[in-house]
């Protein structure tokens, strides 16, 4: 078959498609892993869809944790039935988009969908995260959120630190800390949640280091993790000898330990900008979050931080009919006051650039800065090379990996320098795997 | 003319032993058999790429010294979760296999930590043993004790330990019961009456009778510790700190389904599927030779 007669025929088979008469509605199943308030987001955003055309029906499906709801994904899809959407970690990134043949890029689906599509329309430090290093879109952003500083207030006035200006940099908050536990926050003076995400992929994006090489994975599957050393070994090394005093205390590798905060038992706390929820709702003392710190003697830092969070990813085989309700779906989505009404009731990141200029403009930081502090950082510097995110195979296994060697190191196993050897040589060992499955 | 008593033929045996037959080769030998499949394969998450890769699974497995430990981990958390529920068992079915008050309501209450599935067990522990918000972790923590599961292998060990003895005990306690109540009065009254005291009663006895029960209760307790225990693991732990609550079979669950590294995973299940049958096939043929049925 020639490649003209192909196009004609991809053309006819979408016009009949498109001609066909308006029968049933067509049904996109969109699979997510949202719980609570979140979850009344999804399916309130599903019912305003299908209230506003009659072509397309979104059947939300709640199918779990995230690695849950990706994994229910590939056993659908190795069974044939795959949902038309899925909600993805930024963590099985690399993974979804190795899978060729079983993902539809989003820049694709739209453009072949006719709808009216401008990637430089969105935040680039959050959509950069989910392209290829071309700026093609691979996956929708849905929730997005980044790293920041959460910090209690009354306790910093009970230690006689300035509670209106936090900590900005690292040496200022293990001294804060110190502070904090003589002032009786003796069993944490600050903590983290996400262990890796925070102490390697972010502090790596903040000080401008790579995690990787070949763009921290950006630029090929053929990437090697080389953190056993600069920034990554001497914040180790600090937080090692603050554990063994307990300003530091370690909470665990997710955020099962974001309850140390609002309890009011670590003073400070590193964890995602999507605990605002969680500490609005039960934190009892007044509090605030900042931006995370930096070592000022690595030069150029602050960077800018990166995302975390999830995206929406389109999966592939599916009819021409279902991809054009899809992405009507996402325009539906990208409209700016729906991003707007997204982000100030729920605190997720807009993925717009009209929707952020809008919020800033309405005065809205001014009441709620907290909701703007991970988006000063994404927006701090143009991402480079280093900061634009990272992009990893088997980074869910690795990520597990990497936790284990840190608290090694914490718990006086391992010195710092050999976990860091040991989390890089043995990360490594897992990208060979994953380059070898992946690459073709 | 003699009655037969056995069945002419074939097709009767079989067919009584089909149903039977059939689930274990649907619930056993196929998915057994897959995992052997999948351990010589190395796929992508998906299932897009396929490569047979002979042992190449299986050398990676044992160069990592990862795995060596799951096993040192393994051998600790099963000994003491066998011994332990196994004689704390044993101890409360002797107690209430006695005259007293209420006998029923304390058999009851022992047996019911059986319907708790293992994860919600992990999460009853862990809300008593977590460092900031178990109140009985608190309590160790004003007594002066360093108790921290997050980082001390050690402390999270205990927990583990704890966690799935708990949920054994019950089990255990009811097949004891009713391995003591089975044993003849007449004997334990003979005894008696030649003067012999309570405990040595029990070892003369009562445990030597109590023997068959007791073995197949190390059997089907390492079978539990071996199989099912990860979802206790997943939610006290997680396999940490630094992999030291890391067993087997929670290595099995965290690399297949975690890190979709379903060769690597299907490998170590074909490792811990070859363990347990030698282990059963040991204790058949030299402890059950101290078993007097």
């Amino acid at each position: 078959m020639t490649v003209k007669s192909r196009i004609l025929m991809s053309v006819a088979a979408f016009t009949l498609a498109g001609a066909a008469p308006a029968m049933a509605q067509t049904e996109l199943q969109w699979w997510h892993a949202m719980t609570g308030a979140n979850n009344d987001v999804v399916v309130k955003l599903a019912e305003e869809f299908n209230a506003s055309q009659k072509d397309f029906k979104v059947v939300p499906a709640y199918k779990g944790s995230y690695a849950d709801t990706l994994n229910a994904g590939i056993a659908a899809f190795r069974a044939g039935n795959a949902p038309h959407i899925m909600q993805v970690f930024e963590v099985g990134t690399a993974t979804m988009m190795s899978a060729k043949g079983a993902i539809k890029p989003v820049q694709d689906l739209m453009k072949e969908a006719g709808e009216t599509f401008d990637p430089k329309s969105y935040l680039p430090a959050i959509t950069g995260y989910y392209s290829t290093t071309k700026g093609e879109m691979l996956s929708f952003p849905f929730n997005s959120s980044s790293t920041v500083m959460w910090y209690n207030k009354d306790a910093f006035k009970k230690a006689g630190l300035n509670a209106d200006a936090a900590p900005k940099t690292w040496p200022e908050v293990f001294d804060a800390a110190k502070k904090l536990k003589s002032a009786g926050y003796d069993k944490c003076g600050f903590s983290n949640g996400w262990v890796t995400w925070v102490n390697i992929e972010q502090l790596g994006a903040w000080h401008n280091e790579p995690v990787g090489t070949k763009s921290n994975g950006f630029e090929g599957f053929d990437t090697e993790f080389v953190f056993n050393k600069g920034v990554f070994l001497k914040h180790l090394t600090n937080l090692v000898e603050a554990q063994k005093d307990k300003t530091y205390d370690y909470s665990g590798r997710t955020n099962t330990g974001e309850g140390r905060f609002t309890s009011g038992e670590c003073p400070i706390f590193l964890t995602s900008s999507a605990f605002f929820g969680n500490v609005r709702a039960n934190a009892k003392f007044e509090w605030a979050n900042a931006p995370m710190p930096y070592y000022p003697d690595v030069q150029g830092a602050p960077q800018n931080s990166i995302i975390g969070g999830a995206s929406l990813w389109v999966m592939g085989g599916k009819k021409a009919d279902e991809y054009k309700g899809v992405a009507k779906f996402f325009s539906f989505l990208s409209d700016v006051d729906r991003q707007v009404k997204l982000h100030t009731e729920s605190g997720y990141l807009p993925i717009t650039k009209a929707a952020y200029e809008k919020v800033k403009a309405s005065g809205f930081y001014k009441d709620k800065p907290f909701l703007e502090t991970p988006l000063l950082e994404l927006n701090n510097k143009e991402p480079t090379a280093n900061s634009r995110g990272v992009r990893f195979g088997s980074l869910v296994q690795i990520r597990d990996i990497w936790a284990e060697e840190i608290e090694a190191a914490l718990n006086g196993q391992k010195t710092p320098k050999a976990a860091l050897d040991a989390a890089t040589e043995r990360g490594n060992a897992m990208l060979r795997q994953f380059e070898r499955t992946a690459a073709r | 003319m003699q009655k037969n008593a056995y069945f002419r033929g074939l097709t009767i045996p079989f067919l009584l032993l089909a149903p039977q037959l059939a689930i274990t080769v649907v619930f056993f030998y196929w998915p057994a058999s897959q995992a052997v499949w999948q351990s010589f394969l190395l796929q992508d998450a998906f299932g897009i790429s396929t490569d047979f890769v002979w042992f190449e699974n299986y050398q990676r497995l044992f160069a990592d010294p990862g795995y060596y430990k799951a096993f040192v981990n393994t051998a600790i958390f099963s000994t003491f979760v066998c011994v332990l529920s196994l004689s704390i068992a044993l101890l409360f079915a002797v107690m209430a296999d006695r005259q007293i008050r209420g006998a029923e309501v304390y058999k009851t209450l022992l047996i019911w930590p059986y319907a708790v599935a293992p994860a919600i067990a992990g999460v009853l522990w862990i809300f008593m043993f977590d460092p900031s918000l178990g109140m009985l972790a608190r309590a160790l923590q004003s007594a002066g004790v360093a108790w921290n599961p997050r980082l001390n292998g050690n402390d999270a060990m205990t927990l583990v330990v704890l966690a799935a003895t708990w949920k054994q005990i019950s089990y255990n306690f009811l097949f004891f019961l009713a391995g003591l109540q089975s044993i003849p009065k007449s004997v334990i009254e003979a005894a008696v009456i030649d003067g012999a005291r309570p405990w040595r009663r029990f070892w003369t006895i009562v445990f030597p009778l109590l023997s068959p029960t007791t073995f197949f209760l190390l059997v089907v307790n390492i079978v539990y510790v071996f199989f099912d225990t990860f979802g206790i693991i997943d939610t006290v732990t997680g396999g940490g700190p630094s992999g030291q609550t890391e067993t087997l079979v929670y290595k099995v669950y965290s690399d297949g389904k975690g890190g979709s590294n379903l060769g690597g995973s299907a490998a170590q299940s074909v490792v811990l599927l070859v363990m347990v049958i030698a282990m059963t096939a040991v204790q058949f043929r030299f402890i059950e030779r101290k078993v007097n049925y």
